[in-house]
């Protein structure tokens, strides 16, 4: 099982894996790049990872999730490399009997990703390029 | 002992290069590996110590002890999602 990959995300693919006859919601949330960040103009994304932990890191917090909330099937799959504004990073999908187990394992699985997931972002834009978080 | 230092994002772009393999004296902590980074690019001098230090896949302490063969990256801040 990969969770990263090099294309585009097909959101209903995911949302399709993980629905069951017994689920009656299906949450699924999409990160995408915007065209702001602090105030600059965003045009395009570069991410980068250290793909085998970034798997690793990725089947953990999964784990996590199916311990608390084991009622709920969950998918998630990051793109790497160069994405243009409107294009999802992240798609996470969450099937459940019910909505709000759906919901709130959807949230936490974005909340732990964006802590522990070793990858990276670059933005460009026409004021440069910058990787995300580090200080200068 | 040797071991395989990776760099990913921000340090790949300062070391110019995704990854070398360095002679270390036994006792090496990888902290000492960042402080002798630190040494030579002064685009790290605002961080005493690494953001977070990975060993063989795994987030550890910066003061853990390297063993010969280990894979040694230094986590910049991570920006997924």
């Amino acid at each position: 099982m990969t969770f990263l990959t090099d294309s585009p995300i097909d959101s209903e693919e995911l949302a399709q894996r993980v629905m069951r006859p017994s689920d009656g919601a299906c949450v699924v949330f999409e990160g995408v790049v915007r065209d702001h960040h602090e105030g600059k103009r965003v045009e395009s994304i570069l991410y980068d990872a250290y793909r085998p932990m970034a798997e690793k890191e990725i089947a953990k917090i999964l784990h996590d999730i199916n311990t608390r909330f084991p009622q709920v099937a969950i998918a998630v799959t990051h793109r790497l490399g160069a994405l243009t504004v409107g294009e999802a990073s992240i798609v996470i999908a969450c099937a459940s009997p019910h909505r709000g187990e759906a919901f709130e394992a959807c949230r936490m699985m974005i909340d732990r990703f964006k802590q522990t997931v070793p990858i990276w972002k670059k933005e460009s834009g026409p004021g440069g390029e910058e990787w995300v978080g580090w200080q200068k | 002992m040797k071991v395989r230092l990776l760099y990913f994002a921000v340090l790949r772009d300062i070391a110019g290069k995704g990854e070398e393999v360095i002679e270390l004296p036994e006792g090496t902590r990888a902290a000492d590996v960042w402080s002798g980074l630190r040494a030579k690019h002064r685009e790290l001098s605002r961080y005493e110590r690494p953001p977070l230090t990975a060993v063989n896949e795994n987030y550890v302490p910066a003061d853990q002890l390297l063993r010969d063969g280990d894979e040694v990256a230094f986590i910049p801040p991570v920006a997924g999602g």
